[in-house]
């Protein structure tokens, strides 16, 4: 698996003090880890800071909320990793 | 500072939105019913309220950065860290720094000294979001006046 799922993994692991073994690609960030959107702040923040990027909470929020996009598209943890390698790429474009 | 209606600062006496920095000043009032509870005979200013002073520093500089088109909304304080006793009549010299600019949320770290010396720090997340209302635009707005803010300082951001 790619070395993003495995940075994303670890930080949710120390950020959330979930056991990182209980954490996979197919793992629903919100539904399988239980994490809130608080804690996914902290997530967030260690996602930007690690890869130099911004990730687009809100318009992932509203998608959502408008029906636009579903959880699973931004959540589960292989789909955010694709995303976040999106916007590494688009950064370094 | 107006204990009464929650106003922990007086007056913004900095703000460099090019350094994502602000400083502000609040002077603990000497007298009042927090401290009749807090304690008798040893009045102090209570904590949490040092972290709300350091809250409120941050999201002015947060507004600032937003030019008065979002709102901070304290989510989380973290470390918050009181070195010393803060009593009535003492004036408190704030600061905070942007650590993270992130969607829909901002971090900061904030400290207070009095007379030069460090008496709390902590490290602060707000989630920003758009004003839920005009009339608490205004109000901040209004407020912002009270306090000194420098508007013109938001032409060098």
């Amino acid at each position: 698996m790619s070395s993003t799922f495995d940075t994303v993994a670890n930080i949710i692991a120390e950020t959330c003090d979930i056991p990182r073994e209980t954490i996979t690609p197919e793992s629903h960030a919100i539904d399988d880890l239980g994490i809130d959107s608080l804690d996914f702040l902290d997530i967030a923040f260690a996602i930007d800071k690690a890869f130099g990027i911004k990730l687009p909470l809100e318009q992932w929020t509203q998608e959502v909320n408008d029906g636009k996009a579903t959880t699973e598209q931004y959540f589960v943890l292989k789909n955010l990793a694709a995303r976040i390698d999106d916007l590494v790429a688009a950064k370094g474009a | 500072m107006r204990l009464e209606y929650f106003q922990l600062i007086d007056r913004i006496v900095d703000l460099r939105p090019a350094e994502r920095t602000i400083a502000v000043e609040a002077t603990v009032p000497t007298e009042s019913t927090i401290f009749e509870g807090h304690f008798p005979g040893h009045p102090l200013m209570p904590g949490v309220l040092l972290g709300e002073a350091m809250a409120q520093t941050s999201g002015w500089l947060i507004i600032a950065l937003n030019r008065f088109e979002r709102m901070p909304f304290l989510a989380a304080i973290k470390e918050l860290k009181l070195r010393s006793f803060v009593q009535p009549g003492q004036k408190i010299a704030l600061d905070a720094t942007l650590a993270h600019d992130g969607s829909g949320f901002a971090m900061t770290r904030a400290r207070g000294r009095v007379e030069g010396k460090l008496v709390c720090d902590a490290t602060l997340t707000f989630r920003v979001v758009e004003f839920p209302n005009p009339q608490m635009r205004g109000h901040m707005e209004a407020l912002a006046k009270v306090l000194e803010f420098p508007m013109g300082a938001l032409a060098d951001g």
